[in-house]
């Protein structure tokens, strides 16, 4: 069988379901004993198990093996949730993880797992600690079901649903012995709740029994209901349904109340729905299909194109004023426009997606710092375009690392500070307008401005001079500047050459913008903004001479038309009054470095752009509207040109640049 | 094609003209070669690149490849063509005076470039190809089409200004 057809596949639902263990560990470090989460994580290694086998990759399979029968242990009490249990099976995902990661770098997955499967194998068959003393409760009760199930039992009793034990006979001549098992447990999923059968299920389905079989449920209905129903499957001799005995009130009060909840909740839904509990949670998810992200980006190209020419029949209705193709030219855009939409919509992920490996990274690197961190996450449903998830992750991971790292206290200097031990870090993320937000705040020391300001003179970004006068943004913004580290040592953490000028510029390459503000002995909040999606952007058109220029509209803050005898002069530098707000004035002419001497007039036209909360009066010849345009890269060779981001082809066929503001606020 | 399979040192290479003198590139680093047109200009650029045109859909930068050998500069004419290669991954267009032929190098009439070759760096070039009564330089695009180069012609630029 060729493998390689199905690698895409493993490799997504792979990462899919490790992920998923991430998540579910982390909460059962929170829970302990919470018996759902458990079987939420078996089930993804379970699968992961399957998946591994079938695709041949022995070392992946073997340690899911071993962690499947840990997750068991535990489900069945044998096993306490430790913290030791929980850092192994952390442990273990990580070398599934290295394992996936080397399956998708072309290797065959091949890894050492021998330690780690021993060190589950001696969780997994007794340390004498993890062993839970009331044990001889269960083998006591002889019934042969366990505390889990025990529990539900006990759940749906309370619930007013009736346990029963059902014995069902088969007649003796009866030869396919299996299918009527199948059948009887069709017709007792219909009506009720399964949660244990003598023997096994499994064992019944290889026809290892004699005629009869006792089936453990619980179901609304009455006995008599039951025992009729089944009755009805042929070659079934006799059913005998009697009342469960809720014995074991005991292990039940032992059970914590939290766990109780969950069960509840759960069991109700899956008995209101009538279906076994596990494939039901599956049917209730939305239907989806994988798509691979070239034939979206294939899609998104084709769509510009249209939009292009989208452009140039409006161009060219306008000239030649026909009404029907000028309805039809209305017609057109309103459609191309709702396509946009739904093509943008289907290029959203949310960013949970990235959000979701942040809290086992947090709980790494607090545990390896000696710090006690809680993260806080909030908003993970906010959707972003695709391309700008794959892009945001590492500059997250680098603001993350560097709260924990010089955010967050030391919990003996946070007492000290009449702070609570614990720090927190809050991620949070939402929409405005057509942008999205991040922002990482944590309730740390705060930024030292002195330590900022005398690193920045040793490492001569800044003069002492300047130093005094700079205000609190400006000295915060120094921790941008290239090689520029806060840390007094360079620790394992952040400090490895890489500083926050990569993340500043990767963000800035995104079409976005970083702030950071902080307050001493408080805490520290970086904020993000980012454009919704990179491609498509409404721009104001203007022209210089002969030459015509997009400025995005996220960057405008106004266009206005201003008499010359306005423009004052501060430090040799033009400026006007802006709202009462002193802006210094450029010519787009002398920047960009047009041919030709403007006309003259008494005014001038303005675009007023900004740049966080600075701003810049930018003199244009003309303005020729508002537009949607796509962006399209300059390329490599025309890389990092000054104050152009991009370009984009107009209605008339022309290539137009797109400017960077950024670059022209300094 | 197929029967030039067997003659792995053979090389099929698009001629053009630039002054008086004939250059050639790989045939299999040409995407197309196309008449002049509008080309937006890209401030802050060094004098060479022209700037960027539509083609189809792509925008795609254009230098003058007299202009980036310090050759003297001419106005385009009806002759005029830009060559689109692709280079270190990159489409660029090469604006030359005229392109018509296309010829077979075979590898035994290649030479290593003499220093200097109607003013061009030996660098640029991956040597001349004598056939018959015609020279042939053959152009490095990897070392012409350099990004690293612009930025730092840039830079030179910027801190003589």
């Amino acid at each position: 069988m060729d493998m390689n057809q199905y690698l895409d596949v493993f490799v997504d639902e792979s990462r899919e379901h490790l992920q998923a263990m991430n998540e579910h560990m982390l909460k059962l470090e929170n829970d302990p004993t919470d018996v759902a989460i458990v079987n939420d994580i078996f089930r993804s290694a379970h699968t992961l198990k399957g998946m591994s086998a079938t695709m041949g990759f022995e070392d992946l399979a073997s340690l899911t093996h071993q962690m499947e029968n840990v997750l068991d242990a535990i489900r069945q009490s044998k096993v306490l949730v430790t913290d030791e249990v929980v850092d192994a099976l952390f442990e273990s995902v990580d070398h599934l993880e290295a394992m996936v990661e080397s399956i998708i770098a072309g290797g065959d997955g091949k890894h050492d797992v021998d330690e780690i499967v021993r060190k589950l194998n001696v969780i997994e068959t007794g340390e004498k600690s993890a062993t839970v003393s009331n044990e001889q409760g269960q083998s006591a009760s002889g019934d042969g079901l366990d505390e889990f199930q025990r529990s539900i039992l006990a759940q749906s009793f309370e619930q007013g649903l009736h346990p029963y034990t059902v014995k069902v006979t088969l007649e003796k001549t009866c030869i396919l012995k299996a299918a009527r098992v199948y059948m009887v447990f069709d017709v007792l999923e219909q009506l009720s709740e399964v949660i244990h059968s003598d023997p096994s299920v499994s064992e019944l389905e290889e026809e290892k029994f004699d005629y009869a079989f006792s089936v453990t449920l619980v179901s609304e209905k009455n006995a008599e209901e039951i025992r009729e129903k089944i009755s009805k499957v042929s070659e079934v001799e006799e059913v005998h349904v009697q009342n469960y005995e809720i014995e074991s009130s005991s292990s039940e009060a032992a059970e914590p109340a939290a766990a109780i909840e969950l069960e509840k909740t759960e069991l109700k839904k899956a008995v209101t729905e009538g279906k076994p509990e596990t494939p039901s949670k599956n049917a209730q998810s939305n239907k989806t299909m994988r798509v691979n992200i070239n034939r979206l980006d294939h899609l998104m190209n084709l769509f510009e194109e249209l939009v292009i020419d989208r452009g140039r029949l409006e161009a060219l209705a306008k000239q030649l004023n026909n009404s029907d193709l000028t309805d039809t030219v209305e017609h057109m855009t309103r459609l191309s426009s709702d396509l946009q939409d739904a093509l943008l919509t289907m290029r959203m992920v949310p960013i949970d997606q990235v959000f979701n490996r942040f809290p086992r990274m947090i709980r790494s690197l607090a545990k390896d710092l000696g710090k006690k961190i809680n993260l806080d996450i909030s908003g993970g449903e906010t959707e972003l375009d695709r391309t700008v998830i794959d892009e945001i992750g590492d500059p997250l991971v680098h603001l993350l690392r560097n709260s924990v790292d010089h955010g967050i206290e030391l919990p003996e200097k946070r007492t000290k500070a009449g702070k609570p031990e614990e720090g927190t870090i809050s991620l949070v993320s939402y929409h405005s307008g057509n942008h999205i937000f991040i922002e990482i705040e944590d309730d740390g020391g705060g930024i030292n401005r002195e330590k900022v300001l005398e690193k920045a003179i040793e490492n001569d970004i800044i003069n002492p001079a300047h130093a005094e006068t700079m205000k609190d943004h400006e000295v915060y913004q120094l921790l941008f500047a290239s090689g520029f580290s806060t840390a007094d040592t360079v620790s394992d953490i952040s400090g490895r050459g890489v500083g926050l000028d990569v993340v500043k510029s990767k963000i800035e390459s995104l079409g976005g913008q970083i702030m950071v503000t902080s307050e001493p002995g408080q805490g520290t909040k970086f904020a993000i903004e980012l454009p919704l999606t990179l491609s498509i952007l409404s721009a104001m058109l203007i022209t210089i001479g002969s030459e015509t220029y997009a400025i995005p509209l996220s960057n405008i803050v106004e266009s206005i038309v201003i008499p010359k005898k306005e423009v004052m002069k501060a430090h040799n530098q033009l400026v006007v009054d802006f709202r009462g707000k002193v802006v210094p004035l450029l010519s787009l002419r002398d920047v960009l470095e047009v041919e030709g001497i403007p006309e003259e007039k008494n005014t001038y036209s303005v675009v007023v752009v900004r740049k966080g909360d600075q701003m810049a009066a930018l003199i244009v010849d003309r303005f020729i509207g508002q537009q949607e345009i796509v962006l399209k890269p300059l390329g490599k060779y025309l890389s990092n040109i000054f104050a152009i981001s991009g370009a984009t082809i107009l209605g008339d066929g022309k290539v137009s640049l797109i400017l960077d503001c950024n670059d022209l606020i300094k | 094609m197929s029967e030039m399979k067997t003659l792995e040192t053979e090389m099929k290479a698009i001629v053009f003209q630039l002054l008086d003198e004939e250059y050639g590139v790989d045939v299999h680093q040409v995407r197309s070669i196309e008449r002049i047109q509008e080309i937006t200009r890209v401030p802050r650029t060094p004098s060479f690149v022209k700037g960027v045109i539509n083609l189809r859909g792509i925008v795609t930068p254009i230098i003058d490849l007299r202009s980036r050998f310090d050759l003297e500069e001419a106005s385009y004419t009806e002759e005029t063509r830009i060559v689109i290669v692709n280079a270190n991954d990159m489409e660029v267009g090469m604006i030359v005076d005229s392109a018509n032929d296309v010829i077979d190098v075979p590898a035994d009439t290649v030479e290593p470039a003499p220093k200097v070759v109607g003013g061009i760096q030996a660098e640029y070039l991956d040597g001349v190809a004598k056939l018959e009564k015609r020279l042939l330089i053959l152009l490095n695009l990897e070392k012409v089409l350099n990004p690293e180069e612009i930025i730092a012609l840039r830079q030179f630029k910027e801190t003589n200004e």
